[in-house]
């Protein structure tokens, strides 16, 4: 009962401060749809739980990491082995980013399906294609930093297809190398970027793309055509919280137990004089663009088919920021059928392209 | 003015005329040799068209560089140009042979024009060889110059086609060595070729055609071939061997072995057919060739050899189990990077008490063996920690299956009953 007064206690003073009755009232007021498709409401808190688990994982391993070419690799190595908890760390950290990107992937796409970005969400949108490029950026600085010959391999080859993009190529090598070979120089950028500038970047959009989700609310597929709320909405707070919090707490029991049954290699220390391991593949999200450049022919009429490639990407991720520009039938409650096809096709090229990575 | 223009093109046809004439007429008679011994049998067209191909040929010396005479004569009067007034030696008399070449091979002046690196005591080692001595002799069955390195056709030794590259030598000496017809009079056997071809070293450059291992000259040396002698057999394997010959000449062997004239490395190895070596070599076994001389039990030599073999299987033993140990923490994915370059020291250990071994040192060895086996004991430490580490991972991994579970049942059942109060407000 004591506590109780001393809890209330505490909280009339910080609502006399900082006005907590209107959060409350934000909580009290805010709901969730439900309908059949509720399920695909989780994958963003997902994704923001597993961004949460990077970065204290990700805080944990700053404590023992070394960013040099003479030290990352040993410094990995000694977090693995000597470190308490290092390797459950280090593990969980690797394993959550690539269940991160797979939860923003269903993310974007479910998103992209619902036609969630219509307006008044397409700023949302836009917002959350940054944070899929800043993850897939994360990715790439961050799987370098162990500093081990496949990881060595992956980036010489990735930066080179960077390098092969016309007219700006040559900068984008030596801006991402750090000169004309991967080096120590590259280890430390890519930790620089990895650490600080994506992170802080990563952080301002994520806040912007949180507060638009608030301002605006959860989105309804366009076939949901009842009133706002409908009697079967339930309410954000606790109902649903409680919900996502359920959901991430499962996620965490499997990071635990992936961590533990499949710790993360950390294979051979980068050798630049030994040759590329063979069958050389980039982290799975690459996959399906790498797989693409790979079955290009070298010459499409007058182009070179790897540079063609490059294009079409860049062009098809430009695309993918403006979608809810271009889509303009949905703002009149429309889906538009050719879209969603060209979406599917997406996918399935997606997929395919993936699987013919992994298993060729 | 029509005049004057045929009298500018008779000109011009003189002059062209005249060049091509004077030009044909140099061509000819740089080399007029070639021109006629195409023309003769086939015998001579093969010559010439093998020397084609030959190291000399390419450098610019043709058939006169060797043979003299004057090829400028040519076509004209073939015999002139074959006169021994002009120098002409024509096929040089096969015990001449050795001096036809040493000729230019010993001239270093010369010599220096074409390859300042060339060693150019080719026939002087040529001499001091048994088939100089046999030649010097009046033997004509022995090899001179031409029957290794071929003649009109000569390839330098760095090429794969040479008799002489390295991966060719052995066949090259075998061609006469193998020949049981050719040797019956030297009294010496014919089989070295096919022992050599069994043997670690035959294998090594025949089979896996790896340069570095040695083929018939790098122990016979080659223009100045002879047999190494006794007490030359542990120069001549410790020029690749020198830690091996080194321990082997600090060991009271050194002294037995030549009081009792046998021949070094060879009493244990073999020469020829010397085989690869193995852990069976050592120790009181069938296999041991300590036993071929200690086979008294109650002596000295003989506990040592037993000793030795001991404490190498000892020592093999220790890294075998580490191994296992590390292998299995490694396959549960537990990182063993230092686990494993430890191991690799004791493995090194290995190879440092195989080679001791030809110090007959036993100190030597256990103080070796005791070091390796200490490192295998870091190793197993570590794999049992390793595995220990896996077991923990195990159980806490239970332990938070658990807890984690119970949460999101709690979860569950608070699920439900918020859901319920919202749908008793509604």
């Amino acid at each position: 009962m004591k506590t109780a007064i001393k809890l209330q206690k505490i909280y009339q003073w910080l609502d006399e401060r900082v006005d907590l009755k209107k959060f409350q009232d934000l909580a009290a007021h805010k709901t969730v749809p439900q309908h059949k498709h509720t399920i695909w409401y989780y994958l963003g808190g997902m994704t923001l739980f597993l961004f949460v688990v990077q970065v204290v994982t990700g805080i944990l391993l700053l404590l023992y990491y070394r960013p040099s070419a003479e030290q990352a690799f040993e410094s990995v190595q000694f977090i693995m082995t000597e470190v308490t908890f290092g390797w459950l760390v280090r593990s969980i950290h690797s394993w959550s980013a690539n269940l991160m990107i797979f939860t923003l992937f269903l993310h974007m796409f479910s998103v992209f399906f619902m036609k969630a970005y219509r307006k008044p969400r397409e700023l949302t949108w836009v917002s959350g294609v940054f944070l899929f490029f800043l993850a897939l950026g994360f990715g790439f600085s961050g799987y370098l930093l162990p500093w081990n010959q496949l990881a060595y391999s992956a980036t010489k080859v990735g930066t080179e297809i960077a390098g092969a993009v016309p007219l700006v190529g040559d900068f984008i090598l030596k801006f991402l190398r750090g000169g004309t070979e991967v080096s120590g120089a590259t280890l430390t950028r890519f930790y620089g970027f990895h650490v600080a500038v994506l992170p802080m970047i990563a952080t301002a959009v994520l806040l912007l793309h949180l507060f638009l989700v608030q301002k605006q609310g959860m989105s309804r597929p366009l076939e949901l055509k009842s009133a706002n709320p409908a009697p079967a909405d339930i309410p954000f707070f606790p109902n649903f919280f409680l919900r996502d919090v359920l959901g991430w707490t499962l996620a965490l029991g499997v990071l635990v137990a992936l961590a533990s049954i499949f710790p993360w290699e950390l294979g051979e220390k980068a050798d630049p004089l030994a040759p590329a391991p063979a069958g050389i593949k980039p982290e799975w999200y690459f996959l399906f663009m790498f797989q693409t450049l790979k079955f290009l022919p070298a010459k499409i009429l007058f182009f070179e088919g790897e540079i063609l490639g490059i294009l079409f990407f860049t062009v098809l991720f430009g695309i993918l920021i403006f979608v809810p520009f271009l889509d303009k039938k949905a703002n009149l409650g429309i889906s538009s059928r050719p879209l969603l096809v060209v979406g599917w096709c997406i996918v399935a090229f997606i997929i395919l392209m993936t699987l013919w990575g992994v298993l060729l | 003015m029509k005049l004057k223009k045929m009298n500018f093109f008779v000109g011009l046809g003189l002059i062209i005329f005249l060049t091509l004439y004077l030009n044909l007429k140099s061509v000819w008679s740089k080399d007029t040799c070639i021109e006629c011994h195409l023309l003769l049998d086939e015998k001579n067209v093969a010559i010439v068209e093998n020397f084609k191909k030959d190291i000399h040929f390419l450098r610019g010396i043709s058939c006169n560089g060797c043979h003299g005479g004057d090829a400028s004569l040519g076509m004209d009067d073939p015999f002139a140009s074959m006169d021994s007034q002009k120098g002409f030696v024509g096929t040089p008399d096969h015990f001449k042979i050795p001096a036809f070449c040493g000729k230019c091979h010993s001239d270093i002046e010369y010599m220096r024009k074409f390859n300042p690196k060339l060693r150019v005591d080719q026939h002087q080692l040529y001499k001091t060889s048994m088939h100089g001595k046999l030649l010097a002799g009046g033997d004509k069955n022995v090899a001179t110059c031409i029957s290794c390195h071929g003649s009109h056709g000569i390839l330098p030794i760095s090429d794969p086609n040479s008799p002489v590259f390295d991966l060719n030598v052995p066949k090259t000496c075998a061609k006469c060595h193998a020949d049981a017809s050719h040797m019956k009079n030297y009294k010496i056997p014919t089989d070295q070729f096919e022992k050599y071809s069994q043997s670690v070293h035959g294998m090594i450059l025949l089979k896996n055609r790896d340069r570095s291992a040695p083929a018939c000259n790098d122990c016979h040396g080659n223009h100045g071939a002879i047999p190494p002698g006794l007490g030359d057999i542990a120069s001549a394997c410790g020029e690749c061997h020198s830690s091996n010959r080194e321990l082997f000449n600090e060991s009271p062997h050194k002294q037995i072995f030549k009081e009792a004239g046998l021949p070094e490395c060879v009493t244990c190895h073999d020469h020829h057919l010397v085989a690869k070596t193995s852990d069976e070599m050592l120790g009181v076994g069938e296999k041991s060739v300590c036993m071929q001389c200690h086979t008294e039990p109650e002596s000295e030599p003989y506990k040592v050899a037993f000793q030795i073999k001991a404490n190498l299987d000892s020592l093999k033993n220790s890294i075998r189990q580490a191994q296992l140990l590390i292998e299995k923490a490694e396959k549960a994915g537990i990182d063993v990077g230092k686990a494993k370059f430890e191991l690799n020291l004791a493995k090194d250990d290995v190879i440092k008490i195989q080679s001791l071994i030809h110090s007959v040192s036993l100190a030597k060895v256990t103080e070796v063996t005791q070091e390796g086996i200490s490192k295998a004991t870091f190793v197993k430490q570590s794999g049992q920690r390793a595995l220990m580490d896996l077991k923990m991972r195990r159980i806490g991994l239970g332990g938070s299956a658990v807890i984690i579970l119970i949460l999101a049942f709690g979860l569950y059942l608070k699920i439900r009953e918020v859901d319920a109060r919202s749908k008793r407000v509604k």
